[in-house]
């Protein structure tokens, strides 16, 4: 399969009086034409910095510090200004996590929809404002022809996301990046996104990357699964792989620790069913241990991953990765 | 423990209700009611845990904080150990209060940022002046912090220095000071990375075995409540659809509202991934509750009636009740 997408070492910091953060470390995944792939990880560990990385809209004081990001051949890092500017939407849409502060509270909801075609597509008002009309109409918006008028405000959460997708719908992009779409969300409302999300993909031709910290979201919705943590990408592989056959001892951990339902005790036993919890917390990104940024919780810790950090590599010759030495050697020889 | 709350309760609320004013111009007249909670009757046996859960807006949290009386109910009776809370006096409440403690879904927001940890949790002990002297009290809350896993040398960091597990589990010990034997517990490991959620969730657990408190514990994800619920409460727009011991209701839901919910969780597993019959709408406003059956205007299998007539809270099945025309009453034979 073609891939639409292809990031290479892509390096994100932030320089702060009390350090260096590095907010996304040396990542490296793909996602090929009309796949999801599903990007997971605990709060704080670079997915919204690692989704605005794409666009090169890290706002300051983070920079790119390194990396490649092909998109259908070309290499954005290379592209003047102007250039990732015409990107922006009419190839890559992002659809923010916080619909809340991407969304301006002064003008309507179909204005803001229709603005991208103004400005991009060069359309009259009087046109783009009959096609955000038909995009909320695509977003099982009800009643498109009179809440284009609406203004944030008079909208739940779960119509502003679908205003929000409909703005990132808007020029047709073929890469859509999603953000935490329905972290926000009541579960009934959220499967409703998703099952939006799912039918787009289809009806529009689209490539996905979901970002999302609930590993049932990405299990539904993702081909492949890339899991980040502490600013670095630790296993990528598709999704029934991942699940069935987890590599990294953090993957495996976080699959155990959630809850699910049915697995819970038998009613009326002696005991509630404890979970299989990792034990200790997420490192705070300015004071990483020594090595493997999971190794203080690893089960599986051995010596050179106190003493080395070790890299993405692939897993015999499959696309899939890990960063393990349970997997490879300190010289990246597989073990 | 008591899966149907038989048995002489804990906490018995009955008829539960709490309307909060919307008021409208210059001179603030009130011009209608948010109806947050809108007769809610509910039992917790001793040591039981029933989990209330319900999207957004439902009514969770202002039930809870109106059986802590942290909100004055508008109507309705809350009774803990045979006695009526919402007719005691102040300083009887206070006392009160040392069986009924809270634990808040905020780790961040509901410890005081300016107080030592160790006097955060030493705090009910010199309120209720439990203890002999100082360094008794001290021992106290160096066995708490253990207890939920925190080292009682970190009693004199402040609040901010921790990640929010740990606050979690400040808050927790200090719930647990004066040995309540009843916490309401409002989303406390919403806020949780997913790899700490389930450490606060297993400490929950345990407390309740080593010390058979009550939980009233408040969630929207239904598969934490697995973990810990006897029986589970859904609420929809201020009322009780449905009650059920856990099995029951994993297993044999009725109201098409909480098979929604069910249906809607999405399933770590992508081996078991099923269909899902998603609802369309979102839910009304509380201050403007639909007729009849709240949910109607959402339920894919609404009929004739549903618009009309409020379906009662039935018990279909003993420990089984619900409130919806599609079961109208007790199920003979089932
Ligand atoms: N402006 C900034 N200055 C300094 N550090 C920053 C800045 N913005 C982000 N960071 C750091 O970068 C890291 C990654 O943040 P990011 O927002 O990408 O996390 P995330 O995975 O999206 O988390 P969440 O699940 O909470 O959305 C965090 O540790 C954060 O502290
Ligand atoms: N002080 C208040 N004044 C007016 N309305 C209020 C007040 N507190 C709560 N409400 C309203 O009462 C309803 C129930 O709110 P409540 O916080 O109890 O819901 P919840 O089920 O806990 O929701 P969540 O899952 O979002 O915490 C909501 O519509 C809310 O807007
Ligand atoms: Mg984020
Ligand atoms: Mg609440």
């Amino acid at each position: 399969m073609p891939r639409i997408l292809e990031v290479t070492d892509l390096s994100t910091h932030f320089t702060t009086p009390e350090g260096e953060v590095r907010a996304v470390d040396r990542v490296s995944f793909h996602v090929d034409e009309g796949q999801t792939l599903g990007l997971v990880g605990e709060s704080g560990c670079g997915k919204s910095v690692l989704a605005l990385s794409l666009l090169r809209l890290v706002p300051p004081p983070g920079r790119i510090v390194s990396g490649r990001i092909v998109y259908k051949g070309g290499d954005l890092m290379a592209l003047p200004e102007r250039g990732i500017r015409r990107v922006r939407g009419r190839e890559i849409a992002l659809i923010f996590q916080e619909p809340s502060t991407a969304l301006n509270p002064v003008f309507t909801v179909g204005y803001q929809i229709a603005e991208g075609l103004i400005v991009h597509k060069m359309m009259k008002k009087k046109e783009a404002l009959r096609e955000a009309a038909r995009l909320m109409e695509v977003v099982r918006i009800p009643d498109p022809g009179r809440r284009v008028r609406d203004y944030p405000h008079q909208m739940s959460g779960g119509m502003r996301q679908r205003v929000m997708i409909a703005m990132a719908l808007a020029c047709r992009p073929s890469l859509l990046v999603a953000d935490e779409p329905t972290t926000a969300l009541d579960v009934t409302i959220q499967a409703e996104i998703l099952d939006l999300l799912r039918n787009l993909k289809r009806d529009f031709r689209l490539s996905l990357i979901l970002i999302s910290h609930n590993l049932g979201v990405i299990a539904e919705t993702a081909d492949r699964i890339a899991v980040m943590y502490a600013g670095r990408i630790v296993e990528e592989a598709g999704t029934n792989d991942l699940f069935a056959r987890p590599k990294h001892p953090y993957t495996a951990g976080l699959i155990r620790s959630i809850p699910r339902l049915g697995d819970a005790g038998p009613e009326g036993g002696d005991r509630k069913k404890r979970l299989a919890a990792i034990e200790g917390t997420v490192p705070d990104l300015l004071r990483l241990p020594p090595g493997c940024a999971f190794q203080p919780r690893c089960p599986d810790v051995m010596r050179e991953c106190r003493e080395h950090v070790p890299g993405l590599r692939p897993l015999g010759d499959s696309s899939d990765t890990v960063a393990c030495f349970k997997h490879h050697d300190p010289e990246g020889r597989p073990r | 423990m008591s899966a149907t709350g038989a048995g002489r309760p804990l906490l018995e609320v009955t008829d539960l209700k709490k309307y909060f004013p919307i008021r409208r111009g210059v001179f603030s007249r009130i011009s209608g009611w948010v109806r947050a909670v809108d007769g809610v009757s509910l039992r917790i046996a001793p040591g039981e845990t029933l989990a209330l859960v319900g999207e957004s807006g439902s009514g969770k949290t202002t039930t809870g904080r109106c059986i802590l009386r942290l909100l004055e109910p508008t109507s309705g009776r809350v009774v803990f150990d045979g006695t009526d809370l919402l007719s005691l006096p102040a300083r009887a409440m206070r006392r009160m209060r040392r069986q009924i403690q809270v634990v808040f879904q905020d780790p961040y927001g509901s410890l005081n940022p300016r107080m030592r940890v160790g006097t955060i949790v030493r705090e009910p002990f010199d309120i209720h002046r439990i203890g002999a002297n100082r360094r008794e009290r001290d021992e106290m809350v160096a066995a708490l912090l253990r207890r939920v896993g925190l080292d009682p040398g970190m009693r004199d960091r402040y609040p901010h220095e921790f990640s929010g597990g740990q606050r979690q589990r400040i808050g927790v010990a200090r719930a647990l000071a004066l040995r309540p034997r009843l916490i309401v517990a409002d989303e406390p490991v919403s806020s949780l990375d997913v790899s700490v959620q389930a450490q606060v969730i297993n400490l929950f657990i345990d407390l309740q075995e080593e010390f058979r408190i009550a939980y009233l514990f408040i969630a929207h994800d239904l598969a934490v409540v697995e973990r810990i619920a006897d029986r589970v409460a859904v609420m929809y727009l201020g009322q009780i659809v449905e009650v059920a011991a856990r099995g029951e209701i994993f297993r044999n839901p009725l109201h098409p509202y909480t098979r929604a919910l069910l249906q809607a969780i999405p399933i770590p597993d992508p081996a078991r991934a099923r269909e899902r019959q998603v609802l369309r709408g979102d839910p009304p406003s509380p201050a403007q509750p639909p007729p009849g059956c709240r949910f109607h205007t959402r339920c894919p299998s609404a009929v004739e009636a549903c618009p009309r007539i409020e379906p009662p809270l039935l018990e279909v099945t003993p420990g089984h009740w619900v409130a919806c025309h599609l079961h109208p009453g007790p199920e003979v034979g089932r």
